[in-house]
């Protein structure tokens, strides 16, 4: 008997049914294969599959009947024949939707920006400095993530009206910026508190000034937590609407106060439209970006 | 590349109410492999971060060839740390990581590449310097950073345990590789450890710690010959150590009664009064183990009569915890230094006699009457 035979031996006697599978299944079959086959027919049959393909159409089914219901001919619940007629009028005669939606990409992209730059540096400084109070600060700063949107939006409302600020696309951006920053400061703080303090003091000691250790170490090292943190914070503004409500002001609207607008005249399927092409625009992003997404929900 | 010497005197730091160092002075002079060793929370970590800038101390000065550099942060500094947790950036590559130092000044590209190579090489990691920190084993994370302390051309490379994240087999590997190290780039390096193997064995000079102060500074066999307080007897290596008081002292050869053991012969290197209260220690390599009573041909010979309590045939010696009458415990080991297949000579609860000369015993801690 060679070597390679009586390690498979050894093999199929710790495992008595692999070891009967392997007999079945001819000579030059390996314990551990057969064990693997084992494992995929029993994941095929098992309840836990049945959940997750069940969970997958629960989530999905709304999705899919938008879907079809954009390319419905005539608008109401039955199908009365395709048609790309909604997104004629999407792309052709919705001119205020569009100048909805570039407010809301504009002040989604300058309050992520500006909340991510300060969210960092608030991490950054209440991680590494010590400072008197620095655990409340830690505290206080997930209160806006607790309480409800409806006290942020009234309390920003008199807040603005306080120190005389007009309402507008400005006072949607400071609001948005404001109830983003805490997200970051929180993301930015979890990768943070992984890190080894002794790299920062590393930095410094190879002749790093304290400005350089935060730009060619700090910065980098926590870099997937500032790009989780910024995307987090573009798709809360993009999507926000009860704070937004409370401090817009004449002429500035965002995407979703117009579509809540438009729902009140009725749902129009130029709306179900915009949602497929959001939808698609969505995936054509995550696509590419799907390693580094799995890379930071791993981080 | 050229040494410092680096002196300390009087420093003090205090953790709140915890005295980490307590009045530590020490003269380390240019290339010389220090180290400082103790066990853990001996302020010896302390005293590195304070010589490398990430601790001020509340008292004292520390000065590198003569200039005291209390104040100026570690970026200032001619030293260099080598982390115990190796701190190499983790979004860097190898190559990048060794030339950090080398960006911060702005080298050009040329001269850059040349150098990182160079200490690249002297580490023996060339091949991989294309590869992520995370893509490394812990020795060649280690060899890593001492590569990144080193380009910088320091005067005083300061190391923080940095094998003791490393197996031991590699642990020894590392350690004769950082010697030759040592002997290549002729700095001055300052070694922290708390394994006194790693000490005794790559060590110019050592110094010995405890509780925030320096015990004793000597080269390696004196630390461990001539302990100076029981503290390193125990520490440096295995010891048997007892409490006696001299009965009878002539010239340097002073004779002992330890309560346990009985009365011990011991040769001085100054004439020790009878009255003493002395404390006596013999190796455990020192003292020879033997079936028969040896022969009573030399006066200088201590002999304790016991038995085997416990044999440890570890290969290449076997140590026994032998059993006096008198009921103390001696530790003896003995090397096989012939070949033997015939199993061992002396075995479990046998009656054996301890015998040593007097100058293999020492006196470690005197107070003179």
């Amino acid at each position: 008997m060679s070597d390679a035979a009586l390690n498979a031996d050894a093999a199929n006697a710790a495992n008595g049914t692999a070891a009967r599978a392997t007999r079945h299944a001819g000579p030059g079959r390996s314990g551990l294969e057969s064990r693997q086959r084992h494992a995929k027919a029993r994941a095929r049959s098992s309840f836990s599959g049945f959940a997750y393909w069940a969970t997958i159409v629960f989530f999905f089914m709304p999705l899919v009947v938008l879907l079809v219901a954009s390319f419905d001919k005539e608008k109401g619940g039955d199908w009365s024949g395709f048609s790309l007629v909604w997104y004629a009028k999407l792309f052709t005669e919705s001119g205020e939707l569009w100048r909805a939606f570039g407010n809301s990409v504009a002040i989604a992209l300058a309050s992520a920006l500006t909340a991510t730059v300060l969210g960092t540096l608030a991490a950054i400084g209440v991680t590494w400095y010590r400072f008197p109070f620095r655990g409340y600060v830690r505290t206080l700063n997930f209160l806006p993530m607790i309480l409800p949107e409806i006290v942020i939006g009234i309390s920003l409302l008199v807040f603005f009206a306080g120190v005389g600020l007009k309402l507008g696309l400005v006072s949607i951006y400071i609001a948005h910026a404001t109830f983003n920053l805490p997200f970051v400061f929180l993301m930015v703080s979890a990768r943070l508190d992984e890190f080894d303090y002794s790299v920062i003091e590393a930095a410094r000691d190879l002749g790093a000034s304290e400005f350089q250790t935060l730009m060619k170490v700090i910065v980098p090292m926590s870099m997937p937590g500032i790009a989780s943190g910024f995307l987090t914070a573009v798709t809360l503004s993009l999507e926000d609407f009860v704070i937004t409500f409370f401090v817009t002001g004449p002429g500035a609207t965002t995407l979703p106060l117009f579509v809540y607008s438009a729902i009140r005249f009725g749902v129009s399927p130029v709306i179900n439209a915009l949602s497929v092409v959001m939808v698609a625009g969505t995936v054509a992003l995550i696509l590419p970006l799907r390693n580094y997404l799995k890379y930071i929900a791993a981080k | 590349m050229n040494g410092s010497d680096v002196t300390i005197s009087r420093v003090g730091k205090s953790f709140g109410s915890f005295a980490a160092l307590d009045d530590v002075s020490l003269d380390i002079k240019k290339g010389e492999f220090f180290s400082l060793l103790g066990p853990s929370g001996c302020g010896k970590t302390t005293l590195l971060r304070i010589l490398g800038g990430f601790e001020v101390p509340d008292e004292g000065t520390v000065a590198i060839d003569g200039v005291d550099v209390v104040g100026l942060s570690a970026d200032k500094r001619r030293t260099n740390t080598v982390f115990q947790s190796y701190a190499l950036f983790p979004h860097l590559s190898i190559f990048e990581n060794v030339a950090f130092p080398l960006r911060l000044r702005k080298v050009p590209s040329k001269t850059l590449t040349s150098r990182v190579k160079d200490y690249l090489s002297l580490v023996q990691l060339e091949a991989h310097a294309d590869k992520m920190p995370a893509q490394l084993s812990g020795g060649q994370k280690q060899r890593v950073a001492i590569a990144r302390a080193l380009i910088n051309e320091p005067s005083v490379l300061l190391l923080d345990e940095p094998l003791s994240a490393l197996d031991a087999k590699l642990r020894q590997h590392m350690l004769v590789e950082l010697d030759s190290i040592h002997d290549k780039v002729g700095i001055t390096f300052i070694y922290v450890t708390h394994d006194q193997g790693e000490a005794l064995s790559v060590s110019d000079r050592i110094a010995v710690m405890n509780q925030g102060r320096v015990l004793q500074v000597g080269p390696p066999h004196e630390i461990y010959e001539d302990p100076a307080t029981d503290f390193v007897a125990r520490f440096i290596g295995e010891t048997n150590l007892f409490r006696g008081e001299v009965v009878r002292s002539e010239g340097l050869l002073a004779t002992v009664a330890i309560p346990e053991v009985g009365e011990v012969l011991v040769t001085t290197d100054d004439p020790v009064p009878a009255l003493s209260q002395v404390s006596f220690a013999v190796r455990p390599e020192k003292i020879r183990i033997a079936a028969q009573k040896p022969a009573a041909a030399r006066k200088d010979l201590n002999v304790v009569k016991g038995h085997v309590d416990e044999p440890i045939y570890s290969g290449f010696q076997t140590k026994f915890y032998v059993r006096t009458e008198k009921g103390v415990t001696f530790k003896v080991f003995k090397q096989h230094a012939d070949y033997s297949d015939k199993g061992p000579e002396i075995k479990w609860k046998q009656e054996v006699f301890l015998s040593w000369s007097a100058e293999d015993g020492t006196l470690v801690e005197v107070a003179r009457p």
